[in-house]
């Protein structure tokens, strides 16, 4: 049976009707077509389906969509706006921060979160916060740099 | 820093815009109307006769388009290796391994298609299993192919210069082993798959594939279709280091079912799959006896490993002959012995991963010459740089080295790691936990021959002009997996035809676009990078021939710079050529002005003048290697080589090491993207790190992959990596483009050892099996306490 549920997603209110078995990351990706966000294994081992669900990193694999009702999603989507990337996809970009791609979406949703919530952080404190977040291709090392870069300079 | 305006530089990625946006498309991600969904059926056990199927209950399950088994592909053999054709679409007599696969599904939705296959009733004759590679030899062991005889699937016996005579002239040897696990590739995207076919037959598969150009040749042999109606595009792929180079049951199945359809069919691995399906990193055991004359100079090899190769051949004819060819080089070794058995046995099939078949190979030889350099009393960074190879010699297995850069790289993290200082006392193993070890390691830089046996040219490219002028397109087969190769060819597009990166667009990893082999051997910078300069060169004199033409002056006296065309003698009057380009060009706001020609004005010129300007480029490697038996493999026109500094702090207590910095070096010729050589060599470092320290498949007594998820599949995270530092050495290779050689593959080779030497140096054991656990350090250290007290 399905049921309706309301939702904000990417700052536009949005109602689907969905099945109480459906994932939040098949919501986004089937219904809304918003496919940015990426399913990596669907066991919330790999972090590449991460969204912020009321400002949180969520696995967006691991929530059931009625679980989103009334709350606010935020996807990979959400990042650039008018076609203007963000100060921290101009840095992924910047400091090859980009391999093959699959992670970017989920590490620049919690690396986005982590920058809201502390403007400034080190080293560890980056590499903390995307910790949830796997990486096959880069060794973390300019995603790191990229963070750091854009706590340097700041948000334009 | 050179004289190139955007080679040698670090500029963005061609597809970055896309990929930080999230609206770069992977296979999943594409929808076409009236599509199905896939399921596979996997065999739930290791080996056993097939005695029936029965897929009446799933055919009936409503929403179900279709359920095929061998009895609709027909059981055509096919395979990687031509000699080796020892797969067929789906089981029909028998299954291998836990995963063989047996049957597939195509449904209006993915539940209903795992539903239906879940139907499907096999009956099963369980047969004796084979998992011990060290035993599949063994007289009685069951057979798992009529072809294999004692379960070996390939075999090497090579012999170069002379070992005994190296053995009567070593001062001292040694002979040590060292196994491993098999991997698994864990790159993040899953497979995918979505095939399509119209009206004329015309087979479209969109794969999340290293190899376009394979695949297409696979699927057009085992389903017996027009070759030339076969078309595979690979989207953006998010990873493959291997295992997404060979074709797959999932990529033909989905291909049968889109043509008994006659629509559309996704199909999507889950990770479980990604795990049984395998292709990666083989099993190895290797032991290795080392002669080493008083002066620290290399006596002889004498090696041999056995390969767990899993159920099938796959690539694993190419890896039991990279074990061991790639130990010809970096050093000078006259007299190389090797025996290597590459067997088969009730687990997934092993293939292709980075460094292929040679990094395990590396870790024992490179823990080897520490091990000699420590009974000699000798540095292990001397020692190696006392053996070094140089430009222009070639290795006892007639490899040829064009370019080197062996002793700088070397000498570089050393320099860098400052190893002298952290190493304290020469051979003075501090066991009190803080380690630091080197290794240094070899790469072919493009596989020298293709996998079957053919004249075709490796890689061509094809540049088309924008007819209106201005823009260019770069067509070519080449795949793109994440490595970056499209900024590659973008970049000396560019370079060449003087204009600005954005004004090139690359169409690539489609195999309707141009022929390229694939993303595999670390080839594609060399040898589409090749192809796309003369294609790029041939754009460029059509370019000038035409303008000059109409200047009626010689071609030679036109340059293009900057997206300007410019007079190497002396000024010329353009005005006529702008008068007829802005004739064309009435109501348009972005008129071209100054003195100079614009490439856009040029290139449309040019159109005027020739019709469609289209350059192509080609590139196919030197007859190479010697004549002996498998030697093609291991030839390349040129050769990587990279040095690394690995220090560690191993908790004595609890055996746990921790890697603190990492030091690595190499030669990759010339850094066409600085940044990208730089991503390749960290990613390196990641991936030999996880192998030595944390990453292993395990298996049950019925052949079962118990770690079959990423938790418990452990590969490092951004906790467990350290800085990383990566330093680029450029030697001018000849027989690359603007003297580029590779860097995917070769930069993984001394990480492992470089980790296993410090573990030594911190600890004061050898451990020779790998993964490096806590526990295996633990087991070692109270060994030796024991020892000690006795």
């Amino acid at each position: 049976m399905k049921k309706i549920i309301s939702l904000t997603v990417n700052g536009k209110v949005v109602e689907v009707a969905v099945e109480p078995g459906r994932t939040l990351l098949e919501l986004i990706r089937d219904d809304l077509n918003l496919p940015g966000t990426k399913l990596g294994c669907g066991l919330g081992d790999c972090g590449s389906c991460t969204v912020l669900m009321d400002g949180i990193p969520t696995f967006s694999c691991l929530t059931l969509a009625i679980q989103a009702e009334g709350c606010r999603i935020e996807t990979v989507e959400s990042l650039s706006q008018d076609g203007h990337l963000s100060k921290l996809q101009e840095k992924f970009i910047e400091k090859g921060a980009i391999q093959c791609g699959f992670c970017t979406p989920g590490m620049l949703m919690t690396s986005t979160e982590l920058l809201r919530r502390n403007p400034g952080p080190d080293e560890h404190e980056i590499r903390e916060a995307i910790s949830g977040n796997l990486c096959r291709c880069t060794g973390y090392q300019k995603i790191v740099e990229a963070v750091q870069g854009h706590s340097e300079e700041g948000e334009k | 820093m050179s004289d190139y305006r955007i080679l040698n530089t670090r500029a963005p990625r061609v597809d970055a815009w896309d990929k930080v946006t999230g609206k770069a498309q992977y296979t999943d991600d594409l929808k076409r109307p009236g599509m199905l969904y896939g399921a596979i059926l996997h065999s739930p056990i290791g080996h056993g006769k097939i005695l029936n199927i029965d897929t009446s209950r799933a055919e009936n399950l409503p929403g179900v388009k279709a359920v095929i088994t061998w009895k609709d592909v027909g059981t055509q053999p096919y395979g990687v290796s031509p000699a080796r054709y020892d797969e067929t679409i789906f089981c029909f007599d028998k299954v291998r391994y836990v995963g063989d696969e047996i049957a597939a599904v195509a449904a209006i939705d993915p539940d209903i298609a795992r539903e239906a296959v879940n139907l499907i009733r096999v009956d099963f004759e369980p047969l004796p299993l084979v998992l011990d590679p060290l035993h599949a030899m063994d007289e009685g062991q069951s057979q798992l192919h009529e072809m294999y005889d004692h379960n070996i699937c390939a075999k090497v016996n090579w012999n170069f210069g002379d070992i005994e005579e190296g053995r009567s002239e070593a001062a001292i040897l040694r002979t040590d082993s060292l196994s491993s696990k098999m991997q698994d590739g864990a790159f993040m995207e899953p497979q995918s798959i979505l095939a399509e076919v119209d009206g004329a037959d015309n087979l479209t598969m969109w794969s999340s594939t290293q190899a376009p150009h394979y695949i297409q040749r696979t699927i057009a042999m085992a389903l017996n279709h027009p070759l030339h109606k076969v078309r595979v595009i690979k989207p953006a792929v998010g990873g493959g280091f291997g295992p997404k180079a060979s074709c797959s049951t999932a990529e033909l199945a989905i291909c049968m079912l889109a043509l008994k359809t006659r629509r559309p069919v996704k199909f999507t691995f889950d990770r479980e799959q990604v795990f049984l399906h395998g292709r990666a990193r083989h099993q190895f055991h290797h032991t290795m006896t080392t002669g080493i004359h008083r002066d620290g100079t290399l006596a002889f090899l004498e090696h041999k490993c056995i390969l767990d190769g899993g159920a099938y051949a796959s690539f694993g004819i190419a890896t039991v002959y990279y074990a061991g060819s790639l130990l010809g080089g970096p050093y000078r070794l006259k007299n190389m012995k090797y025996d290597g058995y590459r067997v088969v046995t009730n687990k997934p099939a092993c293939g292709a991963q980075r460094g292929h078949g040679a990094v395990i190979a590396r870790a024992l030889f490179e823990v080897q010459l520490d091990r000699l350099a420590e009974e000699l009393g000798m540095d292990p960074v001397e020692l190696r740089l006392k053996n070094v190879m140089e430009a222009g010699e070639t290795t006892c297995n007639e490899l040829f080295v064009s370019s080197f850069g062996m002793k700088e790289a070397l000498e570089a993290v050393r320099d860098s790691a400052a190893w002298k200082r952290k190493r304290g006392e020469l051979g003075q193993t501090r066991a009190n936990g803080t380690g630091i070890g080197a290794a240094c390691g070899f790469f072919v830089s493009g596989a020298g021959y293709p996998i079957y046996r053919s004249k075709t040219y490796h890689a061509t490219v094809v540049i088309k002009l924008e007819e209106v002028g201005g823009g260019v397109t770069v067509f070519s087969g080449a795949a793109d997996i994440g490595q970056g190769s499209d900024t590659v060819l973008a970049m000396i597009t560019a370079e060449e035809l003087g204009v600005e990166l954005n004004d090139i667009r690359v169409e690539s990893g489609d195999s309707s676009r141009s022929v390229d082999l694939g993303a595999y051997s670390s080839r594609t910078t060399l040898m589409a990078g090749h192809a796309c300069r003369e294609a790029a060169q041939d754009v460029k004199r059509q370019i000038l021939q035409a303008v000059a033409t109409r200047l009626e002056i010689p071609p030679e006296s036109l340059e293009i710079k900057a997206g300007k065309v410019i007079s190497l003698t002396g000024e010329i009057d353009f005005s006529e050529i702008r008068r007829e380009f802005l004739q064309e060009h009435k109501g348009f706001m972005d008129t071209p002005e100054g003195p100079e020609l614009t490439f856009r004005e040029a290139s449309r010129i040019a159109f005027l003048e020739l019709g469609s300007v289209v350059g192509t480029g080609k590139y196919k490697p030197p007859p190479l290697g010697g004549s002996f038996k498998g030697a093609t493999v291991g030839t390349s026109p040129a050769f990587g080589c990279s040095a690394q500094i690995a220090e560690v702090k191993v908790d004595l207590e609890t055996g746990e090491v921790s890697v603190e910095r990492i030091t690595g070096a190499h030669d990759c010729g010339f850094a066409i993207n600085r940044t990208q050589v730089e991503g390749q060599m960290q990613g390196s470092m990641m991936m030999g790190m996880g192998e030595a320290l944390m990453e292993q498949k395990i298996f049950d007594s019925e052949g079962r992959i118990l770690n079959r998820n990423l938790a418990e599949y452990k590969i490092p995270t951004s906790l467990d990596m350290p800085h990383l530092e990566s330093i680029i050495v450029e030697s001018n290779e000849p027989n690359g483009p603007y003297g580029a050689k590779e860097v995917g593959e070769g930069a993984i080779m001394p990480v492992i050892p470089s980790i296993l030497n410090a573990i030594y140096d911190a600890t004061g054991v050898r451990i020779d099996e790998l993964p490096v656990t806590p526990e295996r350090i633990v087991e070692a250290l109270q060994k030796k306490k024991l020892e000690n007290e006795l």
